[in-house]
C-alpha cells in the first residue's frame, strides 16, 4: 500500500497537525515518489506558498468593483445626462462600498487594529500600498459626494457652491472608483501565483468589466431604467464573453488547470456563463432585472473563483516550474 | 576561509559586520550536510519559534516539508537515481553483489532558508514598510510595524515568508528568518550556522562566501560531482541572493525555482491594462449617457 500524506489514511487530526496550513499535496505525489523529480520538483511539494486571504478579499473585490464603477456611472449621469435621482442612487451604492471596503480589508488583516499602518508610506512598487491609498481616496471622495448629493436633492434651489462641490466630489469619486475596480486585478496579477500572473493583463479587463456591469445591474435592480444602463450592461456582457473565451482558449498547459478544473474552475466558468451568455440571453428577451441578477451573481462567483485559484495554483509545483521553463 | 576551520572558522568567531555595515550571507553546501537538522532545532530554540506539526510525510525523512511562518530552516532530503561523485564503495554505487547492474543512488541533504534576495519580493510588496533591508544587507520583518496583510506571502518567489494565524503579542503575523538579527547585533553568528556540525551552513561576509563557493564548486567537479553548481539566481529579476547554496543537478529537484522572478516584473503590463480599462470604463459610461 502506498503511503500517502493525506487525510484519508492519517485521519483529519494527523493531517492537520502535519502542517498548520493546507499545503494540499497535488496529484503528482505518486509520480514524485516514483522519481519524477523534473515534473513534480521536490516530492510534489509546493514551491511558492498559497495566499492566506480568506472570503473577505473576494467579497471586497466584488464590492469594490461594483461601488467604484457606480461612482463612474454617477459621474457620467451627472455631467452628461443631468439625472439627479440616478446620480444619487449611484453615489449611494458607491458610498455603501466605500464603508464596506475598508471593513473587509481590515477584517482579513493579521492585526486589524493596524489597518491605518497601510498609510505610513506610499510605495509605487507595491499594488497593496497603492490600492490602500486608492481605497482611502475613494472613501474620502465618495462619502462627502453622497452627502452633497442628498443635500442637493433636498434643497429647493441648490446654491452654486453646493452644485460645484457636488460635481467635484462625484468626479473625484469616479476617478478613484475606476481605479478601485481595476487595481485589484493588478494586486493578484503581480504575484508569484502562476494562474494569476499569467493573466496579469487580462484580469484588469475582466475585473473592470465585471465592476461596470455590476454597477449598472445593481442600479437596474434598484429601479433605475435609464436606457444608458442597458447599453453599459451590453458592453460589460460583451467584454465578459470575450474574457471567458480568452480563458477557455488559453494554452498555458498545467498553469490553466485552476481556471478550468476543481472548485476554482467551476466558480470561474459558472461565473463566466452567468455574466456572459446567460445575462445576454435574459437581456435580449427583455428580462432586464433577471439579467442584472445573473450578472451580479456571476461577477461575485468569478471573484471567488479567482480567489480559490490562488491556493490551487500555488500548491501545484508543476505550474510554478512550467511558468519558469517557458 | 576554508572547510574544517572548526573553532577558528567564521561560524564560531565573533564579528562586527553589523557595525561595519558589511554585507553578510549564508552559503549552504549540501555535499557536507548530514541531515541532522541541528540548524532547524537551533533556529527554533533561539528564535522561540512555535512548534508547527509532528506529522509523518511518508516520502522521506523530511517531516518538516516546507519553510513557513514557524519554520525558518528546513533540511530537504533529496533521493536521486544518480551517482554521488566518484564514490566507489558502498551498496549504491551502480554495482550489485552478484556483479549485475544496480541503479546509482545518491542522498542529498540541503538546509533551506530565506534567501535574503538582492531584490526581495516581500520587501517590495510590503505596504506598511515593515519589511526592511538591514545594515548587514539582510531582509528583516519589523514585528511592531507589520499588520499581517499577507501580500508578502504571494510575493516571495521562494515560498519563504508566511503569515501565522496567531501572531505573537505586539506582532503583525508575517514571519520568516531574521538572519538572527539580534545575535548579529552583538557580534554573534546566526544560530543555525553556529550549530551546524559540518560547516555545511557557512556564515560570513558575502564576498568571501562567494569566492569560497566558486572554489568549492571547482573542487567538487574535480572530485566527480559533474553537476555541482551554485544556486544564486543573479540572472533573473531577483538579482542574486544573500543566502545562496550549492546544488547538485537540477535546482527544481530540491524544490528551488529554476528561474525565480520578483513579481514587480508584472507591474508595468498589469498597470497599463488596469489604467486603460479604467479609462475605457469612463468612456463607455460617458458615451452611453451622451448617446442615449
Amino acid at each position: 500500500m502506498a503511503i500517502t500524506y493525506d487525510e484519508r489514511e492519517l485521519g483529519p487530526r494527523a493531517a492537520a497537525e502535519a502542517k498548520p496550513r493546507d499545503h494540499a499535496l497535488p496529484t503528482t505525489q505518486a509520480e514524485a515518489i516514483a522519481g519524477d523529480h523534473d515534473e513534480a520538483g521536490y516530492y510534489g511539494l509546493p514551491i511558492v506558498l498559497p495566499p492566506v486571504w480568506t472570503w473577505q478579499i473576494p467579497t471586497y473585490f466584488f464590492i469594490g468593483g461594483l461601488s467604484g464603477m457606480a461612482a463612474v456611472l454617477a459621474c457620467a449621469a451627472l455631467f452628461v445626462a443631468g439625472d439627479p435621482a440616478l446620480v444619487t442612487a449611484a453615489m449611494a451604492l458607491a458610498g455603501v462600498g466605500a464603508v464596506l471596503a475598508p471593513v473587509l480589508l481590515a477584517w482579513d488583516l493579521g492585526r486589524p487594529a493596524r489597518f491605518l499602518y497601510m498609510l505610513r508610506v506610499f510605495k509605487w512598487r507595491s499594488p497593496m500600498s497603492v490600492g490602500s491609498w486608492i481605497v482611502t481616496c475613494f472613501g474620502a471622495a465618495a462619502l462627502p459626494a453622497l452627502a452633497l448629493c442628498l443635500l442637493y436633492d433636498a434643497a429647493a434651489s441648490p446654491s452654486a457652491v453646493l452644485t460645484v462641490l457636488r460635481a467635484a466630489a462625484v468626479a473625484g469619486a469616479a476617478l478613484f472608483g475606476a481605479l478601485l475596480a481595476t487595481y485589484t486585478a493588478v494586486l493578484i496579477g503581480a504575484t508569484v501565483i502562476p494562474a494569476w500572473s499569467v493573466h496579469r493583463t487580462l484580469l484588469p479587463v475582466h475585473f473592470g468589466a465585471a465592476g461596470l456591469g455590476s454597477a449598472a445591474a445593481a442600479l437596474e435592480l434598484l429601479g433605475a431604467s435609464h436606457p444608458a444602463l442597458n447599453a453599459v450592461a451590453y458592453v460589460a456582457i460583451a467584454v465578459e464573453i470575450a474574457v471567458a473565451l480568452r480563458l477557455e482558449l488559453a494554452h498555458h498547459g498545467v498553469i490553466d488547470r485552476p481556471t478550468r478544473h476543481g472548485k476554482s474552475g467551476w466558480l470561474i466558468r459558472s461565473g463566466g456563463l452567468a455574466t456572459g451568455p446567460l445575462a445576454l440571453l435574459l437581456r435580449l428577451v427583455g428580462w432586464r432585472e433577471l439579467s442584472a441578477l445573473a450578472f451580479l451573481l456571476g461577477a461575485a462567483l468569478s471573484r471567488f473563483g479567482w480567489h480559490a485559484a490562488g491556493p490551487a495554483s500555488a500548491n501545484d509545483p508543476r505550474a510554478t516550474l512550467a511558468l519558469q521553463r517557458r | 576561509m576554508s572547510i574544517g576551520d572548526g573553532p577558528s572558522g567564521p561560524n564560531q568567531r565573533q564579528h562586527d559586520a553589523m557595525e561595519a555595515g558589511r554585507t553578510v550571507g549564508f552559503f549552504t553546501d549540501p555535499t557536507l550536510c548530514i541531515g541532522c537538522k541541528a540548524c532547524e532545532v537551533a533556529c527554533k530554540e533561539w528564535n522561540q519559534v512555535p512548534a508547527d506539526g509532528t506529522g509523518f510525510t511518508g516520502h522521506s525523512y523530511d517531516h518538516t516539508s516546507h519553510l513557513g511562518a514557524s519554520t525558518w530552516r528546513h533540511v530537504k532530503f533529496v533521493e536521486q537515481d544518480l551517482p554521488r561523485g566518484h564514490q566507489l564503495a558502498g551498496p549504491m554505487t551502480g554495482e550489485a553483489d552478484d556483479g549485475g547492474a544496480e541503479p546509482a543512488f545518491r542522498w542529498v541533504f540541503l538546509s533551506d532558508v530565506c534567501k535574503h534576495c538582492e531584490v526581495a519580493g516581500c520587501l517590495e510588496a510590503c505596504p506598511t514598510g515593515a519589511i526592511i533591508r538591514t545594515d548587514a544587507g539582510t531582509v528583516f520583518v519589523q514585528d511592531d510595524v507589520c499588520n499581517g496583510c499577507g501580500y508578502c506571502v504571494v510575493s516571495c518567489p521562494f515560498g519563504v515568508i508566511d503569515r501565522r494565524d496567531d501572531p505573537l503579542p505586539g506582532a503583525g503575523g508575517a514571519y520568516k528568518c531574521t538572519f538572527c538579527h539580534d545575535r548579529q547585533a552583538v557580534g554573534d553568528t546566526p544560530a543555525c550556522a553556529k550549530a551546524c556540525p559540518t560547516e555545511s551552513i557557512l556564515f560570513g561576509p558575502l564576498d568571501d562566501l562567494r569566492a569560497h563557493a566558486r572554489r568549492r564548486v571547482e573542487q567538487l567537479r574535480d572530485q566527480g560531482f559533474e553537476d555541482a553548481q551554485l544556486y544564486d539566481p543573479a540572472q533573473t529579476s531577483v538579482r542574486g541572493t544573500h543566502a545562496f547554496s550549492l546544488v547538485l543537478g537540477d535546482p527544481a529537484a530540491c524544490g528551488l525555482p529554476p528561474r525565480p522572478q520578483v513579481p514587480t516584473v508584472h507591474l508595468r503590463p498589469a498597470w497599463t491594462s488596469a489604467l486603460l480599462t479604467a479609462a475605457a470604463g469612463w468612456a463607455v459610461a460617458f458615451a452611453a449617457f451622451a448617446l442615449l
